[in-house]
């Protein structure tokens, strides 16, 4: 990127810069005798012209909205339209959540974002054995089509968007979705959102799977194939590096192993015999915004930069949106403390920003008490306005990709993609994604250990945790999910139960029964099944025996 | 004299999928020198219970993240007393508000563990409560 010249002159200045630097560290040494990136990343002293001078702009960097999209992938970015600012929330019954989602949409939130129970999420009903103790705790109880349609009670959904954190039942979640929107009188092709619907992930870090890789793969590239068709606008699938990152994995590894798993249902919906620029314009990411600031700017840029040539090179896609990674990203939950939580709002702030300026499609900032609870309504109006004052009063929102160009930056952007490159080989060496399940959640615990190990030898500092520690009292005014909230969705079911038409329901779930041994795609049968109530559980029930049970290999 | 190193069963009850810290926790307490066995994730108190007792621990540590903590640890502490092993010391650890721990301690979860601890906060606990190794 510089003439021969001048990158000459910067070299000699640079050797006496070094010289200056050796007298000045030998008799007063640095904070630190090394400075990595949470990926291990040496930091240098100093970036100059140097350190980038093998780049090419036009092949490595090129223009927003262009090719290899490694400063953004719209023309004008923030300029046009702020990303949404998207909220993750849900808890106890439909109608609190329902209540929340209208709290939020009147404080200027854009989006919606859906978060289940793990009973929703693993596919049992509220009356199940073993959703005993946890119904409405991390999220909302969904059921049935009754629960779905209270929870999008006077909300539009021709207007918003909606992302819903689900995965092993994606498909039956989002026929529900497809069905409240007809009562509303809206056609499924003006549906906007999201289904996390990211099977593999859920094996390696987050632990709501259900079926069998296989079973799960062909549920994915069914709903490939159905939205495709008719409901054009939704994203479905958001390949989801979030909770891998959560589970202790580095910036890196984040990028690596998120897109190995990306890799893996492109190679599916191929399989299937899905054309590649019909399904990857509507593949979407999630990523984490963690706390090393340049090396979090440097991932989103690199990730995307590594996407597209992966779709270009590897599958020969074609359109320009098969090649665009468009992400969706979340604060650190795990780098919230219990220890003085108001700290944790500046947290918060900072990694935001590293997402704003990494260009980010939408954000979630975390609140001040998730190391407490689930977090109260003031806490969430606090991690909002915080979107707000980085979109609107901080100027950060103003040109495009701000930090390209940076000397730093961008030999991190580079860094970062070189590392997850080389697990990428690893991976493909293994078979792909599914056949490195244990190699990937090997790698991530051995970095969440040694990050512990970090933080208790203070070589990690965590404020509040392992220095300027206060004696102080925990805040009283956390949110609390109503203990009887199971035993209201277990009445609202037996009434459900006996008020539908059953000798219906049950021929749907024979239905579904037969066909799930085909290869038809199911999302037809999901559809006219929970318009008549069948209730979620009952239809993983009858997957289950088709498809069986993943058994978990304990990897520590 | 070489004692019998402590055992300790780290167990994930109920539908909680977040198992970083009982892994982290599980690796501290081996290289401090204790036997570990890690149930994996979905487990219910009953096979908590039947995992205890076959590994003959001297210790279950069990994690919990979703909020179901006072539904399940309590279940974990009465099994046991049902099998005649009462005497297992049962820790609990994740996200547990402040307001909950003293009903959990008074159904015999002897200590909780908040975010924020030190691993050898807990490694010293469990030496100490069992004293060996």
């Amino acid at each position: 990127m510089f003439d021969k010249d001048s990158l000459e002159k910067i070299k000699e200045q640079k050797q006496k810069y070094q010289q200056k630097l050796e007298t000045l560290t030998a008799k007063r040494p640095e904070r630190q005798e090394k400075f990595v990136t949470d990926s291990e990343i040496d930091i240098n002293t100093l970036y100059t012209p140097e350190d980038i001078d093998h780049l090419d702009y036009e092949k490595d960097l090129g223009f927003p909205g262009d090719y290899p999209y490694t400063r953004g992938v719209q023309p004008n970015m923030y300029r046009g339209r702020l990303w949404t600012m998207r909220q993750y929330a849900g808890f106890g019954t439909a109608e609190e959540t329902n209540k929340r989602f209208r709290y939020l949409l009147e404080q200027g939130q854009t989006g919606l974002s859906v978060a289940f129970d793990l009973p929703t999420q693993i596919g049992y009903d509220s009356d199940h054995q073993l959703a005993m103790g946890e119904v409405g705790k991390v999220g909302v109880a969904i059921d049935s089509l009754l629960d779905m349609e209270t929870l999008f009670d006077q909300i539009p959904l021709d207007k918003v968007s909606t992302s819903m954190t689900i995965n092993s039942p994606a498909a039956i979640l989002l026929a529900m979705y497809i069905a409240v929107a007809e009562k509303q009188g809206v056609k499924q092709e003006q549906l906007k959102g999201t289904i996390q619907n990211d099977i593999l992930k859920e094996y390696v870090a987050r632990g709501t799977y259900i079926f069998p890789p296989e079973h799960s793969m062909r549920l994915i590239t069914d709903i490939f194939a159905y939205c495709a068709k008719n409901v054009p606008s939704w994203n479905t699938i958001s390949i989801s590096g979030y909770h891998i990152r959560e589970a202790g994995s580095t910036a890196a590894q984040e990028v690596a192993f998120t897109l190995a798993d990306g890799i893996a249902y492109v190679e599916a919906a191929i399989d299937a015999g899905l054309d590649v620029d019909e399904f990857a314009p509507r593949l979407s990411f999630f990523f984490n915004a963690h706390l090393n600031f340049f090396e979090e700017v440097a991932k989103f840029r690199a990730a995307r930069r590594l996407w597209a040539r992966i779709m270009k090179e590897r599958f020969g896609a074609k359109k320009p949106k098969s090649m665009m990674l468009r992400f969706h990203t979340q604060t650190a939950g795990c780098t919230l403390t219990a220890q003085q939580p108001d700290v944790n709002i500046m947290r918060v702030a900072f990694q935001a920003l590293s997402a704003v300026l990494g260009g980010t499609q939408s954000l979630h900032t975390n609140s001040r008490d998730e190391a407490l609870a689930l977090p109260s309504d003031s806490s969430v109006l606090i991690a909002l306005r915080t979107q707000q004052v980085i979109g609107y009063e901080i100027g950060a929102a103003d040109t495009v990709d701000p930090l390209g160009g940076s000397y730093f930056v961008e030999s991190l952007t580079d860094a970062v993609e070189q590392k997850a490159l080389e697990y990428i080989k690893k991976i493909d060496d293994l078979g792909g994604a599914p056949k490195a399940i244990e190699f990937m959640q090997k790698e991530i615990h051995t970095s969440a250990y040694k990050y512990q190990q970090e933080i208790e030898s203070g070589k990690k500092i965590v404020i509040g945790v392992n220095k300027f520690q206060m004696q102080e009292e925990r805040p009283k005014d956390l949110l609390k999910v109503d203990p009887e909230v199971g035993k209201r969705q277990e009445a609202k079911l037996a009434r459900l139960r006996a008020e539908r038409d059953n000798e219906k329901v049950q021929k749907m779930l024979q239905e579904i029964e037969r066909a799930a041994g085909t290869n038809e795609n199911l999302l037809p049968y999901f559809v006219e099944a929970v318009k008549n109530y069948a209730t979620l559980g009952e239809i993983c029930g009858v997957l289950r025996n088709v498809f069986g049970e993943y058994q978990q290999q304990i990897v520590f | 004299m070489s004692e019998k190193p402590i055992r300790v069963l780290v167990a994930k009850p109920g539908l909680d999928g977040h198992d970083r810290g009982a892994k982290v926790i599980a690796q501290a307490l081996r290289d401090a020198g204790m036997e570990v066995i890690y149930t994996g994730l979905r487990q219910t108190p009953d096979q908590i219970v039947g995992a205890a007792l076959q590994e003959d621990v001297d210790v279950v540590a069990l994690s919990c993240l979703s909020g179901a903590h006072l539904h399940l640890f309590p279940a974990v502490v009465e099994g046991l007393q049902k099998q005649n092993a009462g005497d297992i010391l049962v820790l609990g650890g994740g996200i547990i508000p402040d307001e909950d721990i003293p009903e959990l301690k008074e159904k015999g979860i002897v200590e909780i563990f908040t975010p924020g601890t030190n691993t050898k906060a807990v490694i010293n606990y469990i030496k100490e409560k069992v004293g060996k190794a």
